[in-house]
């Protein structure tokens, strides 16, 4: 039985609750604001590479956003930096993600005709969008958005007479993370709920794709670390607006002692960390969740040790609610303590290596087909050992007092989040480009995007490490003021002449994908030859997903050149042939 | 999805979203908690006697909700007791709001020059608490009106069982916020 009906163009693409069409709001949401957030980066690496020096690409700046030499304004700097990190953080890598694969695969890859609420579903995306708009009219406001980073610290973030950020920009910032964590709670809510209970017949929980057990562990993430940023969030808004002294004490400013006496700014340090760990997980996640289907899918090998990435993703997790200290080593707290987080945070590294191990092993003599999204999948594997070497030292207290607030963690927590995520990404996209839209994207169009972004990436995120190690701050506007640093410009105007190249690089990303949309060559029925549910849909898309009864899964996902098969995959609808064993 | 499932993924989405509001209190209480150990000018505060009444209400409004499901197997009307438990559920509203002026007539203010972290937090808990409990209301709400059309029947009566469950929750989340704020 198909829940087939009538849909007008607003119910099939505004307001609707047809799970894939939500995944395509989601990504071009998530797309925009990647484009935004990656401008702004250009933005203020300009400024880097010549701080104070007026530049063409300022001149596409408003006249409020530059100071009188016809620079970057320093405050608009802070706002620049806030707003990129805010945006690649959540916008990007956490709502344009997850939200784009949850809401994709899940109901596909277990065979289930939408999620388990259409209803809230939409209200996810819809929450989330009226969160960007709040979010971008903060540009637009007198004072600037938000600067005090995306981590907004009070007592900065608390004062809205410290600094121009800290006004209306600040109270937009927390109203549209307000939306956006409702939005994800909604979204988070639905994904568990629907791998829970309308998994089709015979998909077991063992029979999963890899992709849907990280999903699954992302919502659970975000289910139970989102309400912490919701409720320092909202001390926050009673301290700044309402006369609070949560996370304030002792305070003078403008030479005028404040009245709030008791409060404890480490206080927020900790409810945000404990957030913002799990975070950085419900950001990767997903990620390698997509890695480990395209790569068990274009090395023709069963994904090695099923069990153990399951056991990884779920050790992760849990780790990853006992590390949030080690971003907190400099502040005073307890050299024991300290060494607690930091033996946690090493943990880490254990179910990391296993899984980096595995994907190895599956790649290990695979019979490999380098399409793009293979080659963004072994990219994102790639970043995570870079990033994750770093990781190691800063998860460290005794060495991470040396580097904190440097370029060292700009670097690190690039090349490890940022970059694997966004790889990751761009696997799923240009994996499922044939299922969103029915066509395929251009093959070498691909080519040259992954390798321009890869070797750019490097030549930004790499050089960053040296820099930090040098003792260069993150957040400066400008280093010119130390004769210390007067070395390192250079290496400043190479990481902005790569970020600007990267940039540019994105270009044949965005033409690839909208081009494709309308003119890229139909998709066949199975165009990477793959196991999963996804591949048994009509090519067309149509609400319900099955025409008929759903299908009925008899293996497990990976059944990739299975010795004795006529072909190189088997469908997870493939009955078991006689004396078969599973697997 | 046939009725059974459905029945099944609403209260699963209820209970996801519990375990969600957990964390938030969870958060906020743990903070009360770390904040009372390490702050010099820590001001302590006795709870309002309102506090112990709208306790003592709650519990019963929740106690009564177990009635429910019997009397519907028996057939009986269930308005009276529903409307009950939304009666109660108001009245425990009006003793948290007479106990903030209790509060404030000790001289424990929420906010400004007078105010304490430790009061701000008993304001805080006990004003997203009521918030929360605010759905509840809405919910009962419903599910008066609905049990007065006698739309309710032991084969349906899911709405009433989500608002119950949502409701019970509530009651111990008070009972736990209380605990900690009186004894700890
Ligand atoms: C498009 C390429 C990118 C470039 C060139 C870039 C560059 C930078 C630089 C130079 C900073 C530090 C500025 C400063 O501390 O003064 C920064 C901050 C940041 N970036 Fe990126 N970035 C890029 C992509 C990303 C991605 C993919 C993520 C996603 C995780 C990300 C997340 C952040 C965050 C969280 C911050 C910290 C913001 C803060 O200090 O509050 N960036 N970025
Ligand atoms: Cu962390």
């Amino acid at each position: 039985m198909s829940e087939h009906h009538k849909e007008s163009f607003i119910t099939k693409y505004v307001f609707t609750m047809d799970h894939k069409m939500i995944a395509k709001q989601f990504l071009i949401t998530g797309m925009f604001m990647g484009v935004v957030g990656m401008l702004m980066s250009a933005i203020f690496r300009v400024q880097l590479a010549n701080p104070g020096e007026s530049s063409i690409l300022y001149s596409l700046l408003p006249g409020a956003w530059l100071n009188d030499a016809g620079g970057l304004n320093p405050d608009k700097y802070l706002a620049l930096v806030t707003m990129h990190g805010t945006i690649l953080v959540f916008w990007v890598l956490t709502a344009g993600l997850s939200g784009t694969f949850a809401n994709f695969l899940i109901p596909l890859q277990i065979g289930a005709r939408d999620m388990a609420s259409g209803f809230l579903n939409m209200l996810s995306y819809w929450f989330f969008f009226i969160a960007t708009v709040v979010l971008l009219s903060s540009l637009f406001v007198e004072t600037g958005p938000a600067s005090g980073g995306w981590t907004i610290y009070p007592p900065l973030s608390a004062l809205p007479q410290a600094i121009p950020g800290s006004g209306t920009g600040m109270t937009l910032w927390l109203i549209s993370i307000t939306l956006f964590v409702v939005g994800s709670l909604l979204g988070g809510l639905n994904y568990i709920v629907t791998i829970l209970n309308l998994r089709t017949i015979g998909m077991t929980m063992q029979r999963l794709p890899l992709t849907i057990w990280a999903l699954l562990i992302t919502a659970i993430l975000g289910v139970l670390s989102f309400p912490v940023l919701l409720s320092c969030g909202l001390l926050l808004i009673f301290d700044r607006s309402f006369g609070t002294s949560f996370y304030l004490s002792d305070i003078i400013i403008n030479g005028e002692a404040l009245h709030n006496e008791g409060g404890s700014p480490i206080l927020f340090e900790h409810l945000f960390w404990f957030l913002g760990h799990p975070e950085v997980y419900i950001i990767l996640l997903p990620a390698l969740g997509i890695v480990s289907e395209v790569i068990a899918v274009n090395s023709r090998k069963p994904i090695f040790g099923y069990k153990a990435m399951v056991g990884a993703l779920l050790l992760i997790a849990f780790l990853s609610f006992i590390v949030w200290g080690h971003h907190m080593f400099m502040t005073g707290m307890n050299p024991f303590l300290g060494s607690v987080f930091t033996f946690t945070t090493l943990l880490i590294a254990i179910p990391s290596a296993v899984k980096v191990f595995n994907y190895l092993a599956t790649l290990w003599r695979g019979n490999i087909r380098f399409t793009p999204a293979m080659l963004f999948a072994i990219g994102t594997v790639s970043a995570f050992i870079t990033g994750g070497l770093t990781g190691i030292i800063l998860g460290d207290s005794a060495l991470d007092i040396n580097v904190h607030d440097t370029y060292f963690v700009v670097g690190h927590f690039h090349i490890v989040m940022g970059l694997s995520a966004i790889y990751g990404m761009f696997a799923g996209v240009y994996h499922w480009f044939p299922k969103m839209y029915g066509r395929m994207m251009n093959k070498n169009l691909g080519y040259i995007h992954f390798w321009g972004t890869f070797i750019c990436a490097y030549g930004v995120f790499f050089p960053m490490h040296f820099l930090g190690l040098a003792g260069l701050p993150r957040r400066y506007y400008s280093n010119s003021a130390f004769p210390m640093f007067d070395g390192l410009s250079d290496i400043n105007e190479l990481i902005t002449f790569f970020a600007l190249a990267g940039a540019i690089v994105q270009v044949f990303f965005l033409f690839n994908f909208f081009y494709s949309i309308f003119k890229g060559t139909k998709s066949s029925q199975n165009p990477w030859k793959s196991n999963t549910l996804e591949w048994t849909t009509p090519v067309e898309r149509i609400h319900g997903n099955w025409p008929g009864e759903l299908p009925v899964v008899t293996r497990w996902a990976y059944d990739y050149s299975k010795p004795g098969a006529e072909e190189d995959f088997i469908l997870q609808t493939e009955p078991l042939k006689e004396g078969e064993i599973e697997h | 999805m046939d009725i059974a499932l459905k029945n099944t993924v609403k209260k699963q989405l209820l209970w996801v979203a519990l375990v969600s509001i957990s964390m938030f209190f969870a958060s906020m209480l743990s903070a009360f908690i770390v904040e009372k150990g390490d702050v010099d000018n820590w001001k302590n505060f006795s709870l309002p006697t309102y506090f112990v009444l709208s306790t003592g209400i709650i519990i019963l409004s929740s106690l009564l909700l177990f009635f429910i499901k019997p009397a519907l197997k028996k057939g009986k009307s269930i308005f009276g007791l529903v409307f009950i438990v939304l009666i109660l559920g108001l009245l425990f509203s009006f003793f948290q709001i007479k106990g903030w002026e209790q509060l404030t007539n000790q001289g424990i203010y929420l906010t400004g020059i007078g105010s304490n972290v430790a009061g701000s937090f008993l304001y805080i808990l006990t004003l997203t608490h009521l918030l929360h409990l605010v759905g509840g209301l809405v919910g009962l709400c419903i599910s008066t009106i609905k049990s007065k059309q006698n739309l309710y029947s032991i084969n349906n009566y899911l709405g009433l069982e989500l608002t119950s469950i949502y409701w019970h929750f509530l009651t111990i989340l008070w009972i736990i916020l209380f605990t900690f704020l009186k004894f700890y």
